[in-house]
């Protein structure tokens, strides 16, 4: 009934300091990390492994944006890994027919497109988002099959400046950072200072209660798959410069890792908590914790489970937590 | 009935407790029961009523007391729990499956089929076929088979909420016969209701609760409304505190700010007409479920009315989301905050809400704007945030004050206060009762529905009464002391005064 | 007879788009006969079961997105344990493989019911698990399978005393199929227990008050889910002879005929033959335009298309009911 102050117990006063700086344990726990591997393997952390590590990050932080927008709402989108990889293949195979500008116009279209068919099913049909993103991937990975069979014998070529932002490095750093730093600023910009990003947290938050106060939810709804779309394309361009070729699963290995970078760097599942930041953060988690098991030989299966098993014991955790009213 | 089956109660409640947080809802309620009596359970709202309620059925858990059946003690951890106990109730809401039919619904509750048949046709309703799906079955005929079915079961004690409440006036008589004649025939019934017409025609006693106490028990005989509303109102007559206002001088004066002809919403709005002007605070009074959620649901635009019409400023308005009601000027502070607030969000994104709410204000936050808004919400409401952060973590009061604070930020037009001095504290109630008068002397409009009665003069002007969907009077602020306005929600008439 | 017709309208409209599709498929393909109709129903066998068992949580209120993961260990594991098995440790085997379904559908159900965090998250959480075990037990499609086990579900059915002409048209796919819903589920629907995974899904306060145990009646569901997910493998491997650690896609289909097989979303209302037989209707669709020599990977598109659509439209009319 009235809440007051929250009793002092363990758990609540961790769930306040999370609340409070969320990014604070999410560092300790990558410095932890780091320590760990240091010590299971001596001398491999240095500044090699780190412009790696980086690089790596990049484009898991980057669809992971994706997962972390969407899920303020308290929706998902599962179709961000195809669609990144739609628009990789896009473009690598439209370059030699029409030329780089055009052919990353039309991978990035593409992508805006699929994500306003997500958007129109999450906003206006209120089908749920993961069912209805799940089926979107469905369909575009079938589309991507079929225009693969159309354009196999064209030939594929990689914009040289994407290649130089994937792979290539100045002063030690991963170039990738060229695109990152910009577009990281603007989404914590826009989660913090904007109307439509308060918007979000307030729908994921109270969907009902935002509504009172004449927020028309499916125009935000709309808007935020057709952007969330936008950015898995630009994702897809990245990661091919990255990975420098182009395959029909380029990018969907990635799409439990974005997932649970989200999820770790403290965006709620249910909506109205967390942002890009922790995302950030927790991508970098997720490359160590992938560099750890790759050291310790996990294989692929265990991979798998241990990344549902944290999103699930996470999701709990915050159950727990945001229970204590 | 003997003096002797009386004494040894069949349901025996004794110095029942129950505390939410900060509020004890239930400090020492008792309820006796005997053989084959019917005891109304009375308590206005938030005297602990719906708490007691609940922890007999199963769907909270006592902190203190004692509640016996038959002598033995009552094991109420869950509605089945319950019913092996022997107590079995009839909600205000159906609880039957809407997707299963009849028959499957019985199987379930292992109802027996043909005493259920019986009561059912008992009750007025002979062409019930068990292949009907319950979802598409009339509310009335539902409660109906809720009823039978708890009947069927054969409990030591049946508690009945509400339970004429949706029913047409035929099936009322039928129902109360068949309760009155169950009692008659040894059963024990608690019945719940705000209607004295059927507590006095059914009922042997009345037990009242107020502060979450029991403070009478009533044998029941002409006159007995009077002793129930002194008892409800703790004895003492409140004088009215406000000071004589002159905003009804408005009235008639000008178009009013907002005019509503036979609304009509739901199952329990039935038609509702009045006029607020600019400049006025009117009151709403009703007991609980008499239509005036539905009221304000219409005005701010969360529901369609089946029927009749709104006018603001003259003009007939339909709204079809709460944009639109805002466009229009008219802003709602819903009576659940849970409904109103952004619980894991600050104190500042909360107010500014409404602010960012439309297409155009997608974009950059001016922030320095913003910040000046929200500040001077704050400092007008004197919202204490030194809880920062989350929302959720502020006391009640405060909460209460952040979804007021939103739409003076916004700039208020017309404002519809849902219960919002319910459970906080009496100094924030009166920093509210403040602003609504200052907000007021400034040509806002506020449509105040409260369930604490003694506010009523202090903040309204005038005050409608609305009982089973109508409005049944409408009182000044200076003649609305809590007796009055008792007898009248309870559908009581006035002396010397008609109906409006 | 009417309003038994009228209520089980989808039913019927359904089984009638059925065998509407049959002729249409005869016409395009006019030797189109026994062998057509038991390489679909092999076919359409792990879909069925995927469905019946997503049916039953839908209907009980909930989702499982794990169920194509199940399926996955379920078939590897039958397979692995199965490979250069004898006939009686096969059956064994394959009994395990039953016990492995319900405890991992159990697992499901008790993580929801104890985190109460909601169906949707604790089953996508669980696909990946289930995955990972998959391919933890076999990396590569590999593993055998009985081939007394393999006969069950390949060819028509032949009784002794009956000539084939008889009886050889029908699928033993088919049989499988009818046996495995008709011992398990058709017991369960007509109990009491049956009732509550309705009841919980049609309101659940109702329910509680009206009884019954919500937290136990839930977990049964998934329970139930997981041992038709572990069908579902078995007949992977049973009709492809080795164990696929990779799911197929067998979640979208089978939310799409829980959908268009008019179990609403959300609980408490539908039968398991509507989802059947649309799940029939779907993978027949799919034969039809590989006999129209569509390219696969447009018919792809296509049933996907129509598994969006289905859910949209049937989103679109959850919203109407809402509003009014």
């Amino acid at each position: 009934m009235t809440a007051v102050t929250v009793g002092p117990t363990p758990l609540a006063r961790l769930g306040r300091f999370m609340a409070d700086n969320p990014l604070v344990p999410l560092i300790l726990l990558l410095i932890g990390l780091v320590v760990v591997l240091q010590i299971l393997q001596p001398g491999v952390v240095n500044s090699r492994w780190l412009a790696n590590t980086i690089k790596v990050a990049i484009p898991l932080a980057m669809l992971a944006a994706c997962q972390t927008l969407t899920m303020l709402t308290g929706g998902i989108d599962l179709s961000a890994g195809t669609v990144a990889t739609i628009s990789a293949f896009a473009t690598a195979t439209l370059t030699p027919l029409v030329g780089a500008p055009a052919a990353i116009l039309i991978a990035l279209s593409v992508a805006l497109v699929i994500g306003l068919v997500n958007g129109f099913g999450v906003a206006i049909c209120r089908v749920h988002p993961l069912i209805m993103t799940l089926g979107t991937a469905l369909i575009a990975s079938g589309c991507l099959l079929v225009y693969q069979r159309y354009v196999i014998a064209t030939g594929t070529k990689i914009p040289d400046f994407l290649v130089w932002l994937g792979t290539g490095r100045t002063l030690g750093l991963p170039n990738g950072l060229v695109l990152f730093l910009p577009f990281a600023a603007l989404v914590i910009w826009m989660q913090r200072r904007t109307g439509f990003g308060r918007l979000l947290y307030a729908l994921g938050s109270n969907e009902a209660a935002a509504r009172l106060s004449g927020v028309r939810s499916w125009q935000v709804l709309l808007s935020l798959y057709a952007l969330s779309g936008a950015i898995a394309g630009l994702t897809g361009l990245l990661y091919l410069g990255v990975v420098k070729t182009p395959s029909l699963s380029l990018a969907l290995p990635l799409d439990l890792p974005s997932v649970a970078a989200a999820v770790v760097g403290g965006t709620s599942i249910f909506g109205g908590r967390g942002g890009f930041g922790g995302t950030i953060i927790g991508a970098l988690i997720l490359t160590v914790l992938g560099t750890m098991l790759t050291l310790m030989q996990i294989p692929e299966g265990g991979r798998r489970i241990l990344f549902g098993l944290i999103i699930l014991a996470v999701t709990a955790l915050y159950i727990r937590l945001t229970e204590q009213r | 009935m003997t003096e002797s089956e009386k004494t040894a109660p069949v349901l025996d409640a004794e110095g029942v407790s129950k505390r939410f947080g900060a509020v004890q809802a239930l400090r020492d309620a008792s309820l006796q029961l005997g053989k084959g009596e019917i005891v109304a359970l009375m308590g206005a709202n938030g005297a602990g009523k719906s708490t007691l309620v609940k922890i007999l059925t199963g769907a909270l858990r006592r902190d203190g007391g004692h509640i016996h059946i038959r002598g033995a003690e009552a094991r109420l951890n869950s509605p089945a729990a319950a019913r092996r106990s022997g107590l079995v109730s009839v909600y205000q809401e159906p609880s039957l499956i809407p997707d299963l039919d009849v028959a499957d619904n019985l199987r379930l509750g292992r109802t027996p089929v043909e005493a259920f048949r019986h009561w059912v046709a008992e009750m007025g309703i002979p062409d019930l076929r068990l292949d009907d799906v319950i979802g598409d079955l009339p509310l009335a005929t539902l409660r109906i088979l809720d009823l039978a079915r708890a009947l069927a079961a054969e409990p030591d004690v049946l508690m009945l909420d509400e339970m004429t409440a949706a029913l047409p006036t035929d099936l009322v008589e039928k129902v109360l016969r068949v309760v009155r004649q169950q009692a008659d025939g040894g059963r024990s019934i608690i019945y719940i209701s705000h209607r004295f017409a059927e507590i006095a025609a059914i009922c042997d006693r009345a037990t009242v609760l107020r502060d979450g106490a029991t403070v009478g028990n009533l044998k029941i005989e002409p006159g007995i409304e009077e002793r129930v509303v002194e008892l409800m109102l703790g004895g003492k007559v409140a004088p009215v505190a406000g000071e004589a206002r002159h905003a009804a001088a408005a009235v008639g004066a000008a178009v009013p700010r907002l005019r509503l002809r036979g609304l009509k919403a739901g199952t329990r709005l039935a038609d509702v007409s009045f006029e607020l002007n600019r400049g006025e605070v009117l009151g709403v009074v009703a007991l609980e479920g008499q239509g005036q959620d539905e009221l304000f649901d219409v005005l701010a635009g969360n529901r369609r009315p089946a029927a009749g019409s709104v006018e603001v400023d003259g003009a007939p308005v339909s709204f079809s989301h709460p944009a639109d009601a805002i466009a229009a000027g008219l802003t709602l502070v819903p009576g659940d905050r849970a409904h109103a607030l952004l619980m894991s969000r600050s104190v500042r994104e909360n107010i500014a809400l409404p602010l960012l709410a439309r297409f155009r204000d997608w974009g950059a936050i001016r922030m320095e704007d913003e910040a000046a808004r929200v500040t001077s919400a704050i400092e007008r409401l004197q919202i204490d945030t030194r809880a920062q952060g989350e929302v959720r973590r502020l006391s009640g009061g405060n909460q209460q004050k952040v979804t007021i604070a939103r739409w003076i930020a916004k700039g208020v037009n017309t404002l519809l206060l849902f219960d919002p001095t319910r459970g906080i504290d009496v100094r924030t109630k009166r920093q509210i009762y403040g602003l609504v008068r200052e907000l007021a002397g400034q040509g806002a409009a506020v449509l105040f529905y409260t369930s604490e009665l003694s506010e009523v003069p202090q903040a309204c002007d005038r005050v409608v009464v609305i009982f089973n969907g109508r409005v049944v009077d409408v009182i000044p602020a200076a003649e609305a002391d809590e007796a009055t306005l008792m007898r009248a929600a309870y559908g009581l008439s006035r002396a010397g005064t008609e109906p409006a | 007879m009417m309003r038994l017709l009228s209520k089980n309208s989808r039913t019927v409209g359904l089984a009638a788009l059925l065998a509407l599709l049959l002729v249409a498929t005869k016409l395009i393909q006019p030797d189109f006969g026994a062998s057509g109709l038991e390489s679909l129903a092999r076919a359409v066998l792990p879909f069925a079961f995927a469905t019946v068992g997503m049916t039953i949580v839908v209907i009980a209120g909930g989702i499982d997105l794990s169920m194509a993961a199940m399926m996955a260990v379920a078939s590897v594991t039958a397979a692995v344990l199965m490979e250069g098995a004898s006939d009686g440790q096969a059956a064994l085997a394959v009994l395990g493989v039953l016990a492995l379904g319900l405890a991992m559908g159990t697992i499901n159900g008790m993580l929801i019911v104890l985190t109460r965090v909601p169906d949707i998250v604790v089953t996508l959480a669980m696909l990946f698990v289930w995955q990972g075990v998959a391919l933890l037990i076999l990396n590569a499609p590999g593993g055998g399978a009985a081939q007394w086990l393999r006969d069950l579900v390949v060819g028509g059915v032949t009784l002794p005393g009956l000539p084939t002409a008889l009886t050889g048209w029908l699928p033993k796919a088919v049989v499988f199929l009818v046996l495995a819903v008709a011992v398990i589920w058709v017991p369960i629907r007509r109990s009491r227990l049956g009732l509550m995974l309705y009841a919980i899904g049609s309101d659940q306060l109702a329910a509680y008050r009206s009884g019954i145990p919500v937290g136990q009646t839930r977990i049964v569901a998934y329970a139930l889910a997981g041992l038709f997910a572990a069908l579902g493998g078995l007949s992977v491997t049973m009709g492809t002879g080795i164990g696929e650690p990779i799911p197929g896609p067998y979640l979208m289909a089978s939310v799409a005929a829980v959908v268009l097989g008019g179990v609403v979303l959300g609980g408490g209302r539908g039968g398991i033959i509507g989802p059947v037989l649309a799940v029939f209707i779907l993978r027949l669709v799919r034969m039809d335009l590989t006999l129209l020599s569509v390219d696969p990977n447009v018919t792809a598109i296509i049933e996907g298309t129509i598994t969006v659509a289905v859910v949209m439209f049937g989103g679109l009319l959850a919203v109407r009911g809402m509003q009014k």
